[in-house]
């Protein structure tokens, strides 16, 4: 039995515009130390995905599907059985290490609250787990760190002590929400370290929420991309990103500055004018709007008329790799740049 | 020969700290030591490091909304913080920032048109007709359309919105623009929308780009030359093509070797090279 099997997972939130659905068809299990991460833009359905599996649905959102650990049904779940989960056997590491710690009460405090409530501990043992904790994420001078408040902390300080307090209990999933978008590239990359590492040793599987693309090549052995609630793709990180079977995936790629960009072009020469990145047209649907079909046909360059029929099927393109297109092989144009 | 648009001139900045004892002297720390560059009309020059590096410090000084402890800021020549108050306001038109935050840097209470079309009141006292004219031109160049002008910023999406903050820094026609980390806050699709916006803005009107940004890529694709910053000094610049591929300095060697996609497990991929960055060569 997988530690995490989501089946057919359905969200609908209520919106000023009535029902809509956040997730569609969302089906995929994460074992013990796998890591697993989500890809897409804002609005695409990946925090909903996080906050589903937490049991943090806004208010009026409504559940179908199923969502198993180890088997147990989490989406009927009372909040008295979420509230001892929470924390305890799934843990979040969120995007804000500045809003995600409260600002007047020690980190010591703060890390040692989990491991009183979950684990009984006294107030004694908890502060020295907490101690244990700070040094496991390598923060320095942890000892005298202990009764700091989160305001004298370095940002990359703070999202060390974000996952000690996620790791206090030793969760088996980690749930990760872009957890280094605030932070500098060089301490993201010592953050995204730890976080691998962690998960390594104590055999955890992780889900890691990110819009980097190459983050998630450097941390993650399996991507899912998403795109209006609705996974468009999905397979082994190296498989995806060489393949890019769905237009939407390409259209990220296609999209993201590189470096060498300009003197990889033909005709570039190393000469930025009239060198433009390419960019896929329109925008991201509001939930309201999705259509009933692919949700990606309004701004897909080789969409027919099937595409706007019905949700577009899986279809297998590798080992363990498929995606929901009807147009999957077929080439795209040449993605030029947008005048 | 005539002046650049822009001069930096050992430029340096303490901030004096808040006091930590009642009777000791409060701790300073050193924003900007001594930095210098020229910027030509109608090129870009990227500023890079990490935060606390004082890229930002290095806007506020070129906006002239601080003045710098030492060191002059030259605008067209002229010391910008050695003009009187009155002088420096009629100037203010021709320097205009972008920020990073799109949705907090618009005010959410005023419509498009008030927003876009202040900076005209304000600083060049023009009329009502003139400023609509004005500000629905700007739009039109930002790819708006001169209907949004009586909306309001919630109405827009991220992109957008900074669509729209543009518009506001180029209505005066600016000689200079501080764009400061103009796209970390957006997706990757609208990102390169605004990215190629402000490139072509650049090509149709001669704007100056000083661009602030920590993502390398974004500046090497934008801007004609890079300054790295590092705890308040420049260790490195030149051309980003030469300098991202042969980084001399260590701090730039450690920058380039945190962006993401650029761990061994990738780069052995072969396939995988073709569409992720590729780690420039490293001198031995």
């Amino acid at each position: 039995m997988p530690l995490l099997e989501v089946d057919h997972l359905r969200v609908t939130l209520q919106t000023s515009r009535g029902a809509a659905d956040a997730l569609r068809e969302v089906s995929f299990t994460l074992d013990r130390g796998q890591t697993l991460g989500l890809i897409g833009e804002s609005g695409c359905g990946k925090s909903i995905t996080a906050l589903a599996l937490m049991g943090l649905l806004p208010e009026g959102a409504q559940v179908a599907g199923s969502m198993r650990l180890d088997g147990r049904e989490l989406s009927t779940l009372p909040e008295a059985d979420w509230c001892r989960l929470r924390g305890r056997r799934i843990a979040m590491v969120f995007q804000e290490p500045m809003t995600a710690l409260n600002p007047l009460h020690t980190i010591g405090r703060q890390i040692a609250e989990p491991l009183r409530l979950h684990l009984g501990l006294s107030a004694a043992a908890a502060r020295a787990q907490a101690l244990r904790l700070l040094e496991r994420v390598q923060l320095p001078q942890a000892a005298q760190r202990l009764d700091a408040y989160p305001h004298q902390l370095s940002g990359g300080q703070r999202q060390r002590v974000v996952i000690a307090i996620a790791l206090a209990c030793g969760p088996d999933l980690l749930v990760a929400d872009e957890p280094t978008t605030a932070l500098d590239v060089t301490i993201q990359r010592e953050v995204l370290d730890l976080i691998e590492q962690l998960v390594r040793e104590d055999g955890m599987g992780l889900l890691l929420i990110s819009h980097d693309l190459g983050v998630m090549a450097d941390t993650v052995e399996r991507v899912m991309v998403m795109y209006g609630g609705l996974v468009v793709e999905r397979g082994p990180t190296d498989q995806v990103f060489e393949r890019l079977a769905h237009p939407y995936t390409r259209g990220l790629f296609a999209a993201r500055p590189r470096l060498g960009l300009r003197h990889a072009r033909p005709g570039g020469g190393g000469d930025r004018r009239g060198v433009r990145l390419a960019t896929i047209p329109g925008r991201v649907p509001e939930l309201a709007d999705l259509p009933r079909g692919c949700p990606f046909a309004e701004r897909c360059a080789v969409v027919v008329d099937d595409c706007r029929a019905g949700l577009p099927p899986a279809v297998a393109v590798g080992p363990g790799h498929d995606a929901r297109c009807l147009r999957v092989g077929v080439p795209l144009p040449a993605v030029d740049a947008a005048a | 020969m005539t002046a650049p648009l822009l001069g930096v001139e050992n430029v340096s900045k303490r901030y004096r700290l808040p006091r930590e004892r009642l009777l000791a002297a409060p701790p300073e720390v050193q924003a900007l030591d001594g930095v210098s560059f020229t910027l030509q009309a109608g090129r870009s020059l990227g500023v890079v490091g990490e935060s606390g590096s004082g890229k930002s410090t290095l806007a506020r000084l070129v906006m002239a909304l601080e003045a710098p402890t030492s060191g002059q800021v030259r605008l067209e020549g002229e010391d910008l913080h050695a003009l009187p108050p009155a002088e420096l306001r009629r100037r203010r038109s021709a320097l205009q920032m972008v920020f990073q935050d799109p949705y907090g840097s618009l005010d959410p209470r005023r419509t498009v048109l008030q927003t876009v079309a202040e900076p005209l009141a304000v600083l060049l006292g023009a009329g009502r007709a003139e400023q609509r004219e004005r500000a629905a031109e700007v739009l039109d160049a930002v790819g708006l359309r001169a209907a949004d002008l009586a909306k309001y910023p919630h109405e827009f999406s991220g992109g957008q919105r900074q669509r729209i903050a543009i518009a506001r820094a180029l209505v005066t026609r600016p000689k200079l623009i501080v764009a400061d980390e103009p796209v970390s806050a957006l997706d990757v699709s609208v990102q390169a929308q605004v990215l190629n916006l402000m490139q072509s803005l650049q090509d149709r009107f001669g704007v100056t780009y000083l661009f602030i940004s920590h993502d390398l890529a974004v500046v090497d694709l934008v801007c004609d030359e890079v300054i790295v910053l590092s705890e308040g000094r420049i260790v490195e610049q030149g051309d980003p093509g030469a300098l991202f591929t042969r980084p001399q300095h260590p701090y730039t060697q450690r920058l380039l070797a945190a962006v993401p996609g650029m761990k061994p497990r990738v780069r052995g991929s072969p396939a995988l090279a073709q569409n992720l960055p590729q780690r420039p060569s490293q001198p031995t």
